[in-house]
Order: structure tokens, then sequence, then C-alpha cells
């Protein structure tokens, strides 16, 4: 196992470098600088300012000595906010994307899996039908949509909840949880569904349900543990989506996470902003991704097996 | 923006495991599952809203736009960051939000030589910065000598232009400071030569380029002429402006409140403005229907027919000192001749565009200056005319349009000006027989085709910097940064940089502003479409705030009331 995950992080490295380098030169070859304004700004200015972020000098040079920093963990200061680094910018913004992204998780989880368990318990019955094609819709409904309606129902009509806001309010991240959940809900239903479905209908459910097992037991004991495996499996990969896919969510709601930044970052061509939240998130990515990798193999006996025979 | 779920691309290699015995593992994450799904009951609200605690508080909370740049006021450009420090500092003068005159601010009182060449300002006795330092003459001379040092990246410095040798010294053409207009006569008395008589040098100084700053906190955090550093940051900032910076949470909130030391506290009635980066104008605007703002930046253009019907007293439309406008290059072949340029300028229907495309009820704009800028109005330049624009099309050698060579559009990527643009390519095609095609580009990409005159006409916007004809009239210049049109005129660059500044009185300048908008007008490089309103949504309770041209709040008459 130690030498599975070794060998995983291992090939990490050149993953990285590759999205390091081709983020550094494309963005240096997007048309229009990270000075221009509508505002002519004067040569001795726009001199000063190239002066100051090292851009005067040649990209080869600028790209070893990123490196150089990025070696010790500094990822340089933001071109749109003077007063910033990207370290600061990123340490500000992670912390509110990683919670929403965790109350998504918390809610897709609880409602999807839910939603699956009990459409799982009656197939293709109405109990099977309604929560899955209910579903269905989260997956269609594009969060640009969802988000402003919940807001309009329960921020506006009902005021049961702030319409934005993180943190100032009681209850405002409420709303865009949900909606980032949304999708994600969906899927979770639709895998506990089927893991469950294929659980049910194992000899050992058989055996609970001859003993004279109450059926919630059966259910609740016996099925969900092997039911649930697909949906923990997809933990990993769905919170990595969840931190770098909140940029809609977090401009629909305000909220001051680093999705915002990352988008942001490459209209305003900020190029360091623009290279630490790809660095970030393809660190994240990779890591998830390891992570549910690790848990797939740690879940399933026989892969567990044959690392534990294959490092031994 | 594009919404992606991204569980596709991630999805990981998974199936159930065909296996009886449950594990260790398995248990202790139906365990964890089990407490997370806990975790996601969160608590919720009581009902109560900004709006009414912050009548109590005094607290005024307030849309604005964007996150702050920055809150260096010789660094910062934007429109957020201004609201934010007209409340931290204040610059020697204020201007009364009504009628847009200069009024005593730092200084008391002042005297302009006769030759309006020499400024005497005398700063209060009682001026104080936040740390309780007194706010000197020096603390003027310090600062605009900070302001005009090329390292800082101040894209403003041109305000100080005015100030004799403060272009050469910023330009590096002079190294030598003491040369530059600005001298400390005495701690409270500043003298300011000026290198021309210049009208409207009172209302560059409260604008924030002119603000002075606290010289031992900005040493303290680093260089003089340091960008970006920390002395910006609540707890650091040291201001003289009526509030002082309490918190600024990066992309969430900046809040400010009430300072003891300012000279004019007891008349300062809100104890707290909180400011919030509403980039979304659909959210600012449920926010302020739910009560979590008292003013919002903006308004979508959609939403102002909804508040005239219900809730018109809520809705504030004013006109604002900026004009829309196309930028035509005319060092392109067939744009050279201006008899296309006005017959262009003339197809178009200005208050159909304004009915159904901004519906902002903006003004059609036929002069590129706002009318009634601080009493100035141009005569128009031209009618909304086809038969005339047909003919002066004709003339130029495209009769009802045939042969006219190929032309593009430019306007960078926004809902609002593709909808112009496509207003306006249909009232071309249909008036004069011509076919625009429409590009649009990502800001900075259009940014530097317009900068580099790779394009043939583009969609524009200029807002005045301050209120006089001439932040609009001196970028027509030859060699204004901002013309861009290839265009300019002897005549006209004389008007403007010769006859204009050397007149006595306001009515002969304003003469010569006429003669030279005259000429900008007949030779048509740029087609004005309609001047800017500033559009908010503001709370009953918000007092004290009346409109003007440049949307200038006085945050010390402001106060929240029920009645």
């Amino acid at each position: 196992m130690a030498r599975f995950i070794l060998m995983r992080l291992l090939q990490a490295i050149p993953v990285l470098l590759v999205v390091i380098t081709v983020t550094f030169f494309l963005v240096r070859l997007a048309p229009g600088g990270p000075f221009s304004a509508e505002k002519a700004v004067p040569a001795e200015v726009l001199k000063a300012l190239e002066a100051r972020y090292h851009l005067d000098q040649p990209v080869i040079n600028q790209y070893f000595s990123y490196l150089g920093d990025l070696a010790h963990g500094d990822f340089g200061p933001s071109f749109k906010y003077p007063g910033r680094s990207v370290n600061e910018m990123i340490a500000a913004g992670l912390p509110a994307t990683a919670e929403l992204g965790l109350y998504a998780m918390c809610f897709a989880l609880l409602i999807g899996a839910s939603a699956g368990i009990i459409a799982a318990l009656k197939p293709n019955s109405a109990q099977d039908y309604i929560p899955m094609s209910t579903a269905m819709l989260g997956i269609c409904l594009p969060s640009f949509l969802l988000g402003p309606l919940l807001m309009l129902v329960f921020g506006v009509w009902l005021e049961w909840v702030p319409v934005s806001g993180w943190g100032d309010i009681p209850g405002d991240k409420i709303l865009p949880a949900l909606t980032l959940a949304s999708g994600y809900t969906a899927y979770i239903a639709r895998l506990s569904r089927g893991g469950m479905l294929e659980v049910m209908s194992q000899d050992y459910i058989r055996t609970a349900r001859a003993k004279g097992l109450p059926e919630w037991k059966v259910v609740l004991k016996h099925g969900l543990r092997g039911g649930m495996i697909p949906v923990i499996a997809f933990i990993g990969p769905a919170f990595a989506g969840l931190l770098s896919g909140s940029f809609v969510v977090e401009t629909i709601f305000q909220i001051p996470g680093l999705g915002r930044f990352y988008v942001q970052a490459a209209f305003n061509r900020d190029y360091t902003m623009i290279m630490g939240t790809t660095v970030l998130f393809a660190t994240l990515i990779i890591l998830f991704n390891l992570l549910a990798d690790i848990v797939a193999v740690w879940l399933n006996p026989r892969l567990r097996d044959l690392y534990r025979s294959g490092g031994a | 923006m594009h919404a992606h779920h991204y569980m596709d691309t991630f999805m990981a290699p998974c199936s159930p495991p065909h296996t009886v015995k449950h594990s260790r593992p398995q248990r202790y994450l139906s365990t964890l599952l089990c407490a997370i799904s806990c975790l996601a009951l969160v608590a919720c609200g009581n009902g109560e809203n900004n709006v009414s605690t912050g009548l109590q508080s005094q607290t005024l909370h307030w849309g604005n736009g964007a996150e702050p740049q920055e809150l260096d006021p010789h660094i910062v450009t934007g429109i957020p960051e201004h609201h934010i420090i007209v409340g931290l500092l204040e610059g020697l003068v204020l201007k009364d939000p009504a009628t847009l005159e200069p009024t005593p601010g730092m200084a008391e009182r002042w005297e302009i030589s006769d030759d309006g060449k020499t400024y005497t300002f005398h700063i209060r006795d009682n001026a104080r910065w936040s740390n309780g330092d007194p706010v000197t003459s020096d603390d003027f001379v310090w600062s605009w000598w900070r302001a005009l040092q090329p390292a800082l990246g101040n894209l403003y410095a041109y305000m100080y232009y005015p100030i004799k040798n403060a272009e050469a010294y910023a330009t590096g053409k002079l190294d030598d400071f003491s040369q530059v207009g600005v001298k400390a006569l005495n701690a409270q008395t500043l003298e300011i030569t000026l290198a021309n008589p210049t009208p409207y040098f009172l209302q560059l100084l409260d604008h924030y380029s002119m603000f002075p700053v606290h010289r031992a906190t900005i040493e303290k955090f680093g260089g003089p002429a340091e960008r970006g550093t920390r002395w910006t940051r609540a707890g650091n900032f040291v201001g003289n402006g009526p509030f002082i910076l309490k918190q600024w949470d990066l992309n969430r909130l900046v809040m400010i409140e009430k300072s003891p030391t300012y000279y004019d506290a007891d008349k300062v009635r809100l104890n707290a403005i909180r400011f919030y980066p509403t980039e979304n104008t659909s959210t600012e605007e449920r926010m302020f229907r739910a009560g979590q703002l008292h003013v919002t930046g903006s308004l979508p253009a959609d939403k102002i027919a909804v508040y005239k019907e219900t809730n018109p007293q809520a809705l504030r439309i004013s006109p604002y000192l900026g004009t829309y406008f196309y930028r035509i290059n005319t060092s392109v072949e067939h744009l050279a001749d201006k008899r296309i340029r006005r017959a262009l300028a003339m197809a178009i229907n200005r208050q159909q565009i304004i009915d159904t495309v901004t519906k902002g009820g903006q003004t059609p704009a036929f002069t590129f200056t706002p009318p009634n800028t601080l009493g100035y109005t141009a005569a128009d330049g031209f009618t909304e005319d086809i038969a005339a624009a047909k003919a002066l099309l004709a003339e130029a050698g495209y009769a009802n349009g045939e042969g006219f060579p190929p032309t593009e559009l430019l306007y960078n990527t926004s809902e609002g000006h593709r909808k112009l643009a496509v207003a306006i390519q249909q009232m071309w095609k249909k008036n004069l027989n011509i076919d625009i095609s429409l590009n649009n580009q990502d800001w900075k990409v259009y940014l530097d085709s317009e900068a580099s005159g790779n394009f043939q006409i583009s969609r524009a916007g200029w807002i005045g910097d301050y209120v006089d004809p001439n932040t609009f009239l001196d970028m027509w210049l030859k060699d204004g940064g901002n013309n861009r049109t290839g265009w300019h005129d002897d005549e006209y660059d004389q008007l403007i940089s010769e006859a204009a500044p050397a007149a006595k009185e306001r009515a002969q300048r304003y003469a010569h502003f006429r003669r030279a908008e005259a000429i900008l007008m007949d030779a048509m490089p740029i087609i004005p479409i309609y001047t800017y309103n500033s559009t908010h949504l503001v709370h009953n309770n918000v007092k004290g705030m009346p409109s003007n041209i440049l949307d200038y709040p006085l945050y010390k008459q402001i106060y929240l009331s029920e009645d």
C-alpha cells in the first residue's frame, strides 16, 4: 500500500510540472497585459510596473524564477490587487470555498443517499420514480438558475434565510450549499440506488430477513454498509469538483471564496493569481483522486490483498 | 459564464464489492457518513435585517460593486475604491453634494491670486490624523511628491499636471521636486503655483489622487513609493477623514467607523458604513429587496421598469458625467472620409436605442461633453437625418450603400454592448444599406486592439474625472493618450491647450470649448450615442444624499431616519 501511494505521488510531480509550464506560457501568450487599462497608461508608469513585477525580463528567466519561488511555496504578488500576495488571497479564499464544499457535500450525501435508498427499496414503483426523476431534475437544473430561484423563494418571498453573504447573518450558508449540492445530490442518489439494489439482492440480506429481523434493521444495518460503497468512493473526486467548480455559486451568492478569484484572474490577466490558483486546484484534484483510489483499494478486499501481496 | 458539474470528469472507477463479510473500514465510514450528515444542519435566521438594525445603530449598508483593488489613493483608479477612500481621507477642499461647488475641507479657506496661478491654502488648526497627529502643509507636499513617483504606478498622476513642473517631474524630465509648484510656507499654509490659470483646479482637489497620506505610517510599512505595502490594512491605516478603517475582509466586507479625531466629528451622524463587494447586480437587487442593503451600486436594466411600477421612491436615476460613444479609426481608408463618419452618426435613432435596448432613461447625445457640465452645454453637433445621411454617403461614392467596404464594429464582451451594437448594425443596414460586422473581444484583448489602432469602429465610454468640459475635450488633442482615433486638428489643439486656459472669464473659456467641440463634432472621429445615467436603489431611510452628476456622496451629511 505504501508503495502504491508513493508511486502515485511520484507520478503527480511531472503532471504538476506540465500544468505549471503550460499555464505559465499560455497566459503570457494571451493578448492583453495585466496593466492595460481603459485610460492610457503612461510609458514611465508602465515601465515602472513591469520592473516591479519582473515582466521586463526574458520570459524564460521569469519562468525559472517563478519555479524557484514556487519551490519555496511563494506564489508571488497579485498584479490586480497590489497590496495582496497570491498566498494571502488563497489563504483568505480557500476556507470559504472549502467550507461551502463541505456543507454542499453534507447536503448532497444526506439528501442524495436518502433518496437513493428509498428508491432502491421498491424499484420500479412510484417510490422509485419520484425521487429518481427529482434527482434527474437536479442534474439538469444549472446552478445559475437554481441559485436565484432559491434566493427568490426562501430569501425574498418567505424571508427564511438571507439572500447572500457568508457568515454575516445566521443561515446565509444554507442556500449556496444547497445550490452547489444539487447536481451532486442527484448523482449520489443514483449511485446509492444502484449500490443498494445490488446489495439488497445478496444472499446475506435474504439470510438476515429469514432470521426475522425487521426490514428497517435489514436496510440500515446490513444493506447500507455495502450499498454505500460506490458513494463513498465518489466523495473524493466529488469534493475536488466542489472546490474547483464553485465559481458560479460563489458569484451568485457573493461568497468570498477562491472560485471567484480563479475566473476573474483570467479576465484580469493577473498572471501570478492564475498560476497560483491553477497550481492549487491541480494539486487538490490530484490529491483527492489519489485519496479516492486509496479508499477504493482499502474497501475492496481483493484489491487490498493484491497490493499487500505485491508489496510484500 | 457557464456552470460546470465536474463529477463526470472526476468519476472514480468503483464497483460494489461482492463480499459478505464487513471489514472495519466500512463500519468507520458508515459512522463518518452519519456524522457529516448531522453537520449539515445549520441555524436559521430571526427576521431582523440590516436595514432595521442599521437604523438603530446608524450603520449604512452599501452595495459597492466590486472588491477594492487597494485603498491607497495614489494607486487606485476605480469607483468602488473611491467610495471607501472618501470616507477615510480628505483633501484640501470638499464639494457641496447638491451643487458640486467647492467647500472647505482640510483647508478652512484659500486665496487665489489675480492671475489665477497661485493658490494659498490655510489648513485648519484642528485638522487631525486618526492617530492624533496634526495635518500640516508638509503632509501635502510629501504626499504629492509621492503621488508623482512613477514606481508607484499612479495612473492619475496627470491630475497634478496643472501644477507648475508637475508633468516634467512625473515623466522624468525634471529631477528636482523643489521646482514643482508646491510649497509649505509654514505648518498650516500651503502655496501652489500653477503653470496656467486652471479654473477647475479646485475641482481636482477633492479627487482621491490628490488626497494626503500619513507619511510615518507609509514609511513604517515600506518605502515611500513602494507599491502594495501593508499600510492600507485595517489596524494600520491612518487617515484624516470622517471615518477610520475598521475591517477589510477580502471579497466580503470593508467596514469603516466614525473617527473621533475628525475636525467635524460632531456633524458626522453615521456610526459606521459597511461596503459589500456586490459584483452580481441581480443578487444585489435581491439583497436590497431582502433588506440587506440601503444603497445599491447599480440596477439591472430589466429591473428599472419593475421598480418604476412597484417601488418608484427607491429608484434613483440621475444624469451622470459620462458619455457612451463609438470611436472611429480615421486611418482606415474609407473611414478617413468625414462624410462617411457623419453619415454613420446621423443614421442612428438614439431615442429608440434608449427606449428598447438600454432602458435606463439615458439622454441621447449629440455632443461629446454631457450637457450642463458645470454650466457648459455645447450646441448639438449634428441631427438624426436619414435622408441627409444617405446623401452624404452617396457623395462619398457609396450611393445606396453599394460597394461600401467591409467594416467591423468592435466591442468588449458584454450582453449590454452586444445588444446596442446589434441595434446600430440593423439601423445602418436599414437606413444606409451597409453591412457592418460585429466583433466582440475579451476586455483586455479589446483594450489592446484599441490602443494599437487595430480596429475600425469600437465602442467606448468616458467618465469625467472632474466637473469641467476639459476632462472630455482634452482627450482629443493630437498627443492625447486616449485619443486613439488618429484624428487631430491644429485649431482644436490651440483652443484646448492655449486659448481656453488663458481665458479670464468662465463665459469666454466656455466659448472656446464650444468652438472646439463644434470642430470635433464636424469632423466626427467619434459618434456620441448617449449620456450616462447613474442608477441606484436607495432605501427610504437614507437621508442627506442628494443626486449629482459625479454620483458623489458626502458621508458626513448622510444619516438614517424613518421620517
